[in-house]
């Protein structure tokens, strides 16, 4: 199977000066911390470069002269030096990861915190593994970028600065011999840098593959071993994975020739001095102990390029995760809160609808089949990037503490009506009024807060049984959790669980029954509370009738005075209600009570004449025959 | 080392036998530079012509290019060989969880595998590559330049190696403290993944109960501790570099010492000096490396220990040793005396229950009763506690299990599509796409009208679990799935809750005719969709409490007919005793 989720092939450049301020606007904050850290980095350095010197001055002043206090007392100030790095140089490392530390902390917040703001849309577009992506690999890169970036960058400059400088004030002659070599390592490290960011790339958007697929896989395992697909899809991934492996054996290419090649070019710097230098020794043009120390720095002076060529490549991959979380947080909300909200602190729930059509956002397609979407005749023109009209010109009207149901075929639109009251999305025409107000004006939380909602796909988290019901908020007490249970009836099935209340639930709730997580579910919308507007979609679908029969007398005692819609497919469950819509097609087809309904001869009679119908003429035999 | 690495690293011996060669044999050479160095200073010490010098230079030069051959191939075969496992070790974890029985996928967390998967299987191929390369190269390079250093002057190598005994106890005190830190940051880092994971995947529950606030809170708290977690690695794995940074320095120091005193003293030559000199340069990078390396070992053996725990969960569902090779026949199953329970609660008593080859039976039942559990039974999802489940006769047990599941067509209570084309989801199950059974599986379940509505019709490519259909659609295509593969054993788990009443209808009519010579096992609430069944089962607590066709069970007055009259509309009642 293939990948059909549009992949990230942003990689970005390696310096985007736009992103690099972008992301240092997250280092601010800490910038005196980080002052700090380069200024000790800047002594470590320092520390690390007298050291050559002192071996400079014990050869020509103390060595050559027999001076063997002299070699003494210079070992002791070595070593005080040595001292000051070590401590220095812990010191700076341990700032400079702690503030690494808190910008990731800063930046994964802040991520997380825009995802939650994010639509529904965005998650049906964004596969759940691309999104644990951002979250945790992209992040990390920009932690490395911070932490062995940002700063030692610093450092190296400074320290290949601290060389040259010391290399030319000791004997710029020989300084420029020695930097003969310098525009083949600058050819070099270009290539190297070229080479590596084509292998970041390709490795970068492989692993997002292998995470995508195995997040699907993992999550899906069970089907896959039902329907024997464990070779083939085995064969899937070893093809993502082994795709995966050849991008790295190409980077380790330019990797392995790399690195040697650098201590290739020092030792040919060495061989100049030696040859040069070693003649203005015997010319007595310098001295011995300096052509010592050059060939100390010679072999200092690469590392810092090594390490700022590695650096490079991080800098590189961070510049291609910023873009992508940005990206992210660049989002638009598409489904936002207005400028000026109108608050909403208690509801009558009262719901309307006027003249709403809706399309969903079109799903992403890899190949482009070129079917373009036909707009119907009498329709209006689809929006952009939507495939078809799901709701045609919807208009009803919920008048408060009335409750309504919604019956019709599958897929007709039914959960797209209740996703527009909560505003998981919104309709491309018309307007969704709660309240005699447009939805679109109220905060989203405010609404959603007054709205008990049993969705379709029950989602249980892992955590126990009172938390899934009570979720985050607090004020639910215990009591108010049980009260809930009792109310759908799943108090009894809780108490005989092991913990009770307390009994860990797994992912997705997966060691309960379907009834009894859509019996939790249901709990948590009623512990919620919501003063007014209660919204099922097929909340007992997987309910056996009789612990159905029990939630719904409970109901009709709270829905009193309450504003319902209810969506089922089972008619018993709706017999209660005031009134019924039948949507067929994205159209309301019909509307009225059971009777009314039963009268028309329509879409509905037959719904529930298949239900009923046949029993209804088997009923009287049996009962009288056994009687 | 966790044995499992070993045996994979023993795979490649080969590569690391000949990268290890490589690597002694550069190392070697480049301990002949400070020689070449030594003669140098030594020569030019005593005014020696230029000619000398420039073949100094052209050794120097001619060493090097050989390192620079033998490095490259050293690199690339270990790090090649590195990527190597770490693709084997990949490729066998998911071969490995493919093995799992469902049970475990219940009590793991998705994020959990994930990061296993990804994170820790990356550090691993760390310490394997770079980390077994330079750990090698780094004692090898240190081996050599004491061997050469003691033939120059025993007394000062040994004055400079008193800095070893301070390296070893710096290893032995900090690397367990690494591995142990760095194991509870793992730990923490598959917490908030798995938390992640939860939170994007339920997003919907999220919002609707306005917990958004809640969710950043707690994810904030998770990464609090993560941070805290990773501060006290950092503490220690920081002080590992400059530590090493010290001990080189330390050993410079005393060179500087102690060598200038034998250089003034005339024990050895001030190019000899300079050749010790150039031996602790060379072993100045490998040494501080070797920090770096112990950190990026402990790191590696710690993810290695976190894989090796998925590794050791062994699959509980396999194939038996006698297990054999079965062409389905019939597709009689049988239930003798079957009994299951979860972690000691009984969930189903002394089952029994033979549905003939053909025959279509119905399970009905009161949410929790154990519906979904006795079907699960078949493709063997679950194993039995007690007593036997058997196909054509044999204990499913001791069928193969590829063989098996091959002639079951399997609809679960939760539907899963994946996120690819609509047409690859119903071919799913198929050994080979072939569109024209993909079109008729669509057709029989219903969904073909649905799919003439989509733009790009079964080419429409679905969300991750089919979240672009509507719940009925996606049921509908579950079952398309398992029709295609023309199964023996039909199972319906549920699998017509969310769909409606006259969808119902013209699906159970299309199934009756692909039924009539396939055994079935349909689960419901409604008795629409369970009264035309060959036999109804009423499962209750476990047990089976009634079983007999639609009327049978009518007369008896029994929980299926007081189910039937609860379905009932009241005023439908009413309504019929007026009309008779
Ligand atoms: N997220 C989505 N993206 C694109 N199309 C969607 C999405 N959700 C639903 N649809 C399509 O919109 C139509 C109406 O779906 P909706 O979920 O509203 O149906 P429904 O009446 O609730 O059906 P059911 O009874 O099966 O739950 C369907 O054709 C479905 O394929
Ligand atoms: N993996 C599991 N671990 C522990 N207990 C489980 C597990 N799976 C199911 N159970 C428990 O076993 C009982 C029977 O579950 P099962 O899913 O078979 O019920 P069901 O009859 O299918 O119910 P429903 O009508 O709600 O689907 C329930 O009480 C459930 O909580
Ligand atoms: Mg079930």
């Amino acid at each position: 199977m293939s990948t059909h989720f549009q992949e990230d092939e942003i990689l970005g450049k390696a310096y985007d000066a736009r992103l690099m301020r972008r992301l240092l606007r997250y280092v601010r904050p800490y910038r005196a911390v980080v002052l700090v850290s380069v200024l000790l980095l800047l002594l470590a350095a320092a520390a690390d470069l007298v050291g050559p010197y002192f071996v400079k001055v014990a050869i020509d002043r103390y060595i050559r002269t027999g001076d063997l206090g002299g070699v003494a007392r210079i070992s002791v100030f070595y070593l005080l030096t040595l001292l000051a790095g070590v401590t220095v140089r812990y010191g700076q490392n341990y700032i400079t990861q702690s503030v690494g530390q808190r910008v990731m902390y800063d930046l994964r917040m802040e991520l997380f915190t825009h995802l939650q703001r994010l639509a529904v849309a965005f998650y049906t577009r964004n596969p759940v593994g691309r999104l644990m992506t951002r979250i945790t690999n992209d992040i990390d890169a920009l932690y490395e970028m911070v932490t062995s970036g940002v700063v030692t960058v610093f450092g190296d400059f400074f320290m290949l600065a601290g060389i040259i400088v010391a290399m030319l004030l000791l004997n710029w002659r020989l300084a420029l011999v020695a930097f003969v070599v310098v525009p083949a390592l600058v050819g070099m490290t270009v290539w190297f840098s070229v080479r590596s960011r084509e292998s970041y790339r390709a490795i970068r958007i492989r692993i997002a593959r292998i995470n995508t697929y195995l997040n699907e896989n993992i999550m899906g395992m069970p089907i896959a071993q039902l329907f024997n697909r464990e070779r083939r899809n085995f064969a899937r991934f070893d093809e993502l994975n082994r795709d995966h492996l050849g991008s790295h054996l190409q980077a380790i290419r330019s990797f392995a020739l790399f690195f040697p090649s650098v201590g290739f070019i020092s030792a040919v710097a060495t061989a100049l001095l030696i040859w040069y230098g070693g003649g203005q020794v015997v010319q007595n043009a310098v001295t011995l102990g300096v052509l010592v120390a050059f060939i100390q720095y010679t072999e200092r002076f690469f590392r810092p390029v090594q390490d700022l060529a590695e650096k490079y490549n991080i800098l590189q991959s961070a510049m291609a995760s910023s873009e992508r979380i940005f990206r992210i947080l660049d989002e638009p909300l598409s489904v936002a809160d207005s400028v000026d909200p109108v608050p909403l602190a208690r509801v009558r729930g009262e719901v309307e609808f006027s003249d709403v059509w809706f399309a969903y956002p079109a799903a992403e397609h890899a190949g482009g089949d070129g079917a373009t979407p036909r707009p119907r005749t009498g329709e209006p023109p689809l929006p952009d990037g939507t495939d078809e009209w799901v709701l045609k010109g919807v208009s009803f009207h919920i008048r408060a503490g009335e409750s309504v149901a919604f019956v019709g075929h599958t897929g007709a639109g039914k959960t797209s009506i209740i996703n527009l009251i909560t505003r998981f999305y919104d309709p491309q025409r018309g307007q969704v009024q709660v309240d005699g107000v447009d939805v679109r004006r109220y905060p989203q939380r405010d609404l959603r807060r007054h709205v008990g909602l049993v969705l379709q796909d029950v989602f249980l988290f892992s955590g126990t049984i009172a938390s899934n019901i009570r979720l985050g908020n607090t004020e639910i007490s215990d009591e108010e959790v049980a009260r809930a249970a009792e109310f759908v009836n799943a108090h009894r099935f809780i108490e005989r669980l092991p913990n009770g209340y307390a009994t860990e639930v797994t992912e997705r709730g997966s060691t309960l029954s379907a009834g009894q997580r859509q019996l939790i579910a249901f709990a948590r919308a009623i512990s919620h509370n919501p003063e007014i507007l209660l919204v099922l979609d097929e909340a007992t679908s997987s309910v056996d009738t009789e612990t159905e029969i029990l939630i719904q007398d409970a109901l009709t005692k709270v829905l009193r005075g309450r504003t319902s819609s209810i969506i089922a497919h089972r008619l018993s469950t709706i017999q209660n209600v005031d009134r019924i819509i039948v949507i067929h097609k994205g159209r309301i087809v019909e509307a009225g009570t059971h009777r009314e309904l039963l009268a028309r001869g329509g879409i509905y009679t037959k719904l529930y004449q298949l239900q009923y119908r046949d029993q209804e003429l088997r009923i009287p035999k049996p009962v009288a025959g056994a009687e | 080392m966790s044995p499992r690495l070993l045996s994979y690293i023993l795979r490649h011996r080969r590569s690391y036998l000949i990268g290890f060669l490589l690597g002694v044999l550069s190392s070697v050479l480049l301990m002949l530079d400070p020689v070449v160095l030594r003669l140098a200073v030594d020569s030019i010490g005593g005014r020696i012509g230029p000619r000398v010098l420039l073949g100094y230079a052209g050794l120097l030069v001619a060493i090097h290019l050989a390192v620079w051959g033998l490095r490259y191939y050293w690199r690339l075969i270990i790090l090649g060989a590195s990527r190597r496992i770490e693709y084997e070790i990949r490729n066998d974890y998911f071969a490995h969880l493919q093995r799992m029985h469902l049970a475990y996928f219940q009590h793991t967390r998705t994020g959990d595998l994930m990061t296993r998967a990804v994170s820790d299987l990356n550090t691993v191929q760390r310490s394997a590559g770079p980390g077994i390369m330079h750990f090698f190269g780094t004692i090898v390079s240190s081996i050599i330049a004491i061997g050469f250093m003691l033939s120059i002057d025993a007394r000062l190598t040994l004055f400079m190696l008193i800095t070893l005994p301070l390296v070893s106890v710096t290893f032995i005190v900090l690397g367990p403290m690494i591995h142990r830190r760095y194991e509870s940051v793992q730990d923490q880092f598959s917490t908030i993944s798995a938390k992640a994971q939860e939170n994007f995947s339920g997003i919907r529950v999220v919002k609707a109960f306005a917990q958004e606030p809640y969710e950043i809170d707690e994810f904030a708290r998770l990464n609090t501790e993560y941070i805290r977690r990773n501060l006290s690695v950092i503490k220690v794995d920081g002080a590992l570099w400059p530590l090493m940074m010290f001990f080189i320095g330390l050993s410079s120091m005393v060179l500087l010492w102690q060598g200038g005193q034998a250089v003034i003293t005339g024990r050895i030559t001030l190019g000899q000096f300079v050749q010790f000199n150039g031996y602790l340069a060379l072993l100045a990078w490998p040494m501080i490396a070797l920090g770096w390396v112990v950190n990026l070992m402990q790191r590696g053996l710690a993810s290695m220990k976190r894989l090796d725990e998925v590794f050791a969960q062994k699959p509980k569902i396999v194939d038996a040793p006698d297990a054999r090779p079965l062409a389905m026949a019939t597709g009689e199953i049988e239930f003798r005396g079957v009994s299951v329970a979860y972690n000691g609660a009984r969930v189903l008593q002394d089952i029994h229950l033979r549905i003939p080859a053909g025959a279509t039976v119905a399970i009905v039942g009161p949410t929790g009763a154990g519906k979904s559990t006795l079907v699960g039974l078949i493709p063997r999802l679950f194993d039995v506690t007690q007593g036997e489940v058997r196909i054509d006769g044999v204990d499913v047990r001791r069928w193969r299990l590829a063989d098996l599941r091959r002639h079951i067509g399997f609809v679960p209570q939760d539907t899963f599509l994946f996120s690819d084309t609509l047409r690859e989801n119903i071919a799913y199950g198929m050994e080979t796409t072939d569109g024209h059974r993909v079109e008729e599986a669509a057709e029989i379940s219903r969904l073909a009208a649905d799919v003439a509505d989509f733009p790009h019709r079964y080419d429409t490519v679905l969300g991750e679990r089919g979240v672009t259909l509507s719940g009925g659609q996606r049921q509908r295509a579950a079952i398309a799935r398992a029709v295609a593969r023309d199964p023996r054993i039909l199972i319906l788990d549920d699998a017509l809750s969310s769909v409606d009443t006259s969808t119902e209808e013209q699906i159970l009519t299309r199934l009756r005719t692909v039924l009539a010579t396939r055994t079935a096992i349909v689960i419901s609430h409604r008795i629409s969709t369970v009264r035309y069944a060959d036999q109804i089962v009423v499962l209750d607590d476990g047990r089976i409490v009634e079983r007999g066709t639609h009327d049978e069970l009518l007369a008896r007055r029994g929980l299926y007919a007081d189910l039937y009259d609860k379905q009932l509309l009241e005023e439908e009642l009413e309504e019929a005793d007026v009309d008779s």
